[in-house]
């Protein structure tokens, strides 16, 4: 069993009494303690800044050319906090109680509560840096909602939040560089950890200009390395987004929990072509003007406009009256993919559903026509001011909707499909945010902590942030009070030097394979694997197969993969090498963790366990446990850790 | 389709660059302009060819990586588009198309395409930012700010940071990314306080990393894929003025 470290006493006070007790750090002393910050975005950049401000010594390392391009920045809906603004019942408790039951009661309470009380402190803590959210005519802040509540508790920048916070993040992280508190190491990549006795030291990283492997010295860690999504090649994240970080943490003996858990958003823009890169999202808060749905006959031709409402079938209202469109993602991705696997997709490969504003622009557009006292308005008059009332919530994804299909979808349905989009499991952390090694923590999206198996709409950001800005400057002391006689270790050891000849190595067996195939024909074989074995549904004959053919694949690309040129240069073909081995390792422990998970909860669902309308049927007896992963040679190891829930009473979903 | 590219390439700082020419068949209209250039690079590491190196990373228009001069114009040819988000159904069968990296004194080539832009990210460290430390704020709604205000602001902060206003520019002038910094924080009143100080110390840097005069083209705005609007240059000219006054 393992030891999470959660303070004792009531919920809500485990985390003030936490912070009354915890070891402080004297300012003198920080001043000679070393922290290594991997990744800029909000969990990395938000860190780095906060603690230098605190005076650590700070060295923060990103892949991009700067840290302003970290995938945060593509977030679009919003970010959480129960600030109860809207004097519409919310609080600390509600969001920590939506969290839980949104992520399907597989997530730790404590770190869920202490979540939820910080929540608030994010957004002053914003709009003091000038994050520019949006704002009602009084000059007061503005809400929204998102899926899986019944208050209206989102903050938000029209559909760029998470770029409007994450400059935020690199403001203060800026100013720290400009005072020489940070240094910033813009295009590294860290390729391996350091351990020295027992305690993780430092890294090694790679200077992707001139391909210089370099060793960093830190008494601690900080890995904000983001999700791991592109495991199935096509996903929303970023190109560059990668497990590379985790994995070698992993190897070097980090658990891993929970990696089955991954979160498929239902309403992205469906895969065009082979030549598909990736996908992108359409914001979930389009689900509140659109309606979702299918042709009731199979392989139908017709155009949608062409389609009677009679022959329509709005699957979800249908299947779930009292929540209808709005559905948590996991179950709205399910019902899409259980209708085009039946026959009834429409588009030309079949695999999409319409998302469909036209109901609503005629609503809105009713509304507009008396409100300007029009008598008997024509069709096309409404519709021509319901399109405007669209325009103005969701113009910027309509036109990003037309760039990339080349279909105008003011006056055809959106045609929707559900893509990879966050990862819920990552590196095992305690309530310090510390993994099982010592000095090595993970933050954000990197961890496992708060999103048990379905992440809620608008809860990244407000993860990553409240990690990086008000959780980690409070529990870093608690493990680097214990290191004031330790003085900063020399990057000659010889496990510096060791890692690093290790990374070496590893580069020139990748370079050196000399075989035929490209990094990226390995990569979507992998991408398949995953998508069709371990992806919106599994089964146990499916994740047993997925598995040899993983290693087959592996064995495969260490053969025949073919890199020009070397580690000694820029090399974009290399990089993407590294990460694809790491995600061939990742990807059997994903299907390994689903294997062995005999229940359906959240984004893992077990064909094999369902109720008889094909809802997850959850195993709280056997699996309200997390399950983190250490590696042992070729073998994973499980150590459980196991769910109490003191203060919430666990149930089934329901949303009908 | 069939298009052919002439394609800017540069093995690294220190050494000449040359365009090289390069044809391919069977583009689908579909395909992102990157894609295309995904297919590109498979072709040459299959032919045992360095594939040609070029920066991106969200592919939705977001994070401002990707940069590409295509057919003259920095980030081709739609407005307010970037160059991931551009089509090959904006091009023609049998086109040739001319890429090639952003152009300026202050963000020297690294390989072909990638170019060094970390000039931005010193000018942000000089001043691009409220000198608030994590834990100082009061609650959210004792600051109120004007929606207009904040709406204005919001435009300004939609930069991407790509440099596409400098590869513009004939004198390569960084004036509407330091302008568009200056002017969100200056219409904020948590960003007024500094304000002054803070418009002097991001030109000065400016003026350092070897960015040129801003002689008023207006070929920034035009070219900038988020549309960020030059009147913000106009405000940054006035606190920049008041700074000078004292
Ligand atoms: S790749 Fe991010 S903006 Fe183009």
């Amino acid at each position: 069993m393992l030891n999470a470290k959660i303070p004792d006493g009531p919920l809500e006070h485990k985390w003030a009494s936490y912070r009354s007790r915890t070891p402080l750090v004297n300012p003198s002393n920080k001043r000679n303690l070393e922290i290594v910050v991997v990744g800029a975005g909000l969990a990395g950049a938000s860190a780095a800044a906060s603690l230098a401000e605190l005076g650590y010594r700070v060295k923060c390392f990103c892949f991009q050319d700067s840290a302003r391009r970290a995938h945060s920045i593509a977030a679009q809906g919003g970010i959480n906090a129960a600030k109860n603004y809207q004097n519409d019942g919310d609080s600390v408790y509600r969001l920590f109680y939506d969290t839980i039951k949104g992520g399907d009661y597989r997530a730790r309470e404590a770190n869920v509560y202490r979540l939820a009380e910080v929540s608030a402190n994010i957004i002053d803590q914003c709009v003091a840096q000038g994050v520019p959210f949006a704002r009602e005519y009084g000059g007061y802040l503005s809400n929204r909602s998102f899926g899986g509540t019944q208050v209206q508790r989102t903050f938000y920048a029209a559909g760029q939040t998470g770029q409007q916070l994450l400059l935020g993040a690199y403001s203060a992280l800026q100013r720290q560089v400009g005072t020489g508190s940070v240094q910033m190491y813009s295009r590294h990549e860290m390729l391996d950890i350091v351990m020295i006795d027992g305690k993780c030291r430092g890294i090694i990283a790679r200077d992707l200009i001139t391909g210089k492997l370099e060793r960093h010295f830190g008494h601690a860690v900080l890995l904000c390395t983001g999700g791991y999504g592109n495991v199935f090649y096509l996903s929303t994240n970023a190109m560059g987004s990668n497990v590379t970080a985790a994995w070698k943490a992993h190897k070097r003996g980090a658990w891993f929990a929970n990696p089955c858990y991954t979160q498929i958003h239902p309403t992205c823009i469906p895969v065009s072509g082979d030549h598909q890169s990736k996908l992108t999202l359409m914001s979930e808060s389009l689900r509140n003007d659109g309606r979702i749905w299918v042709p009731k006959k199979k392989d139908d031709n017709r155009k949608p406009g062409e389609i009677p409402e009679e022959e329509r079938d709005y699957y979800l209202e249908r299947r779930y009256p009292a929540f209808g469109n709005l559905v948590p993602r996991d179950v709205a991705s399910r019902a899409a993919k259980e209708r085009c696997d039946a026959g009834y997709g429409v588009g030309a490969s079949r695999m999409a559903v319409y998302l469909d504003f036209t109901f609503n622009m005629k609503r809105y557009g009713t509304v507009e026509a008396n409100k300007q006292g029009l008598r008997d308005p024509s069709e096309e008059e409404i519709m021509r001011m319901g399109k405007a009332v669209v325009a103005e919530k969701y113009g910027n994804l309509f036109d990003m909707y037309k760039q990339i299909t080349g279909e105008d979808p003011y006056e055809v349905p959106m045609r929707i499909y559900p893509a990879v989009h966050y990862t819920m499991g990552g590196l095992w952390v305690d309530y310090n945010l510390m993994t099982n090694v010592p000095g090595l923590y993970a933050l954000g999206e990197a961890n496992f902590s708060d999103h048990g198996a379905n992440r809620l709409g608008a809860s990244a950001l407000m993860q990553g942030l409240a990690d990086g800005y008000f959780v980690i400057p409070y529990t870093i002391g608690n493990y680097l009070s214990g290191e004031i006689r330790t003085p900063s270790i020399s990057t000659g050891e010889q496990a510096f030097a060791d890692a690093e000849n290790n990374v070496r190595d590893g580069l020139d067996r990748l370079t050196g394979i000399g075989g035929n195939q490209t990094v990226d024909h390995f990569h979507k074989r992998l991408g398949k694997i995953m998508w069709d074995k371990c992806g919106m549904a599994r089964n146990r004959e499916g994740l047993g197969s997925a598995i040899g053919e993983i290693q087959s694949l592996r064995e495969e690309f260490w053969k025949d993969l073919r890199i020009p040129g070397t580690q000694h240069e820029l090399n974009p073909e290399l990089e993407k090498a590294a990460r694809v081995a790491d995600f061939l390792e990742l990807g059997e422990l994903m299907c390994h963790d689903a294997l062995h998970r005999d229940e359906s909860c959240g984004g893992h669902f077990r064909e094999e366990f369902q109720t008889e309308e094909g809802e997850a049927l959850r195993n709280d007896e056997q699996f309200a446990y997390v399950a983190a992963w250490g590696m042992n040679g070729k073998n994973w190891d499980l150590h459980r850790e196991d769910l109490k829930f003191d203060n919430i009473k666990i149930a089934q979903r329901s949303y009908k | 389709m069939n298009i052919t590219i002439k394609v800017w390439r540069q093995k690294s700082n220190t050494s000449p660059g040359e365009f090289k020419m390069y044809s391919l068949s069977d583009v689908s209209p579909d395909m992102s302009f990157l894609e295309m250039f995904d297919v590109l690079n498979e072709q040459l590491v299959r032919k045992g060819e360095d594939p040609v190196a070029f920066d991106h990373d969200c592919r939705e228009g977001i994070c401002g990586m990707c940069s590409m001069v295509i057919n003259g114009q920095p980030h081709g040819p739609l407005r307010g588009v970037t160059t991931c988000q551009l089509h090959m159904r904006s091009f023609n069968d049998g086109d040739t198309i001319v890429v090639e990296p952003w152009r300026a004194a202050a963000f020297p080539v690294l390989k072909d395409l990638i170019v060094d832009r970390t000039g931005f990210d010193r000018i942000m460290s000089t001043g691009g930012f409220v000198s608030v430390n994590t834990g100082n704020a009061q609650d959210a709604n004792t600051l109120l700010v004007p929606k207009p205000d904040a709406d204005e602001a919001f435009g300004a902060a939609a930069c991407i940071g790509c440099g596409a206003c400098v590869a513009a520019c004939k004198n390569a002038s960084a004036m509407l990314f330091v302008a568009a910094k200056v002017s969100q924080l200056a219409l904020l009143p948590q960003g007024k306080v500094e304000a002054k100080s803070r418009a002097e110390r991001m030109v000065a840097q400016m003026d350092d990393e070897g960015f040129g005069n801003c002689t008023n083209t207006y070929a920034c705005e035009a070219e900038c894929p988020k549309e960020i609007s030059v009147e913000h240059i106009a405000r940054m000219n006035r606190e920049y003025l008041k700074a000078k006054l004292g």
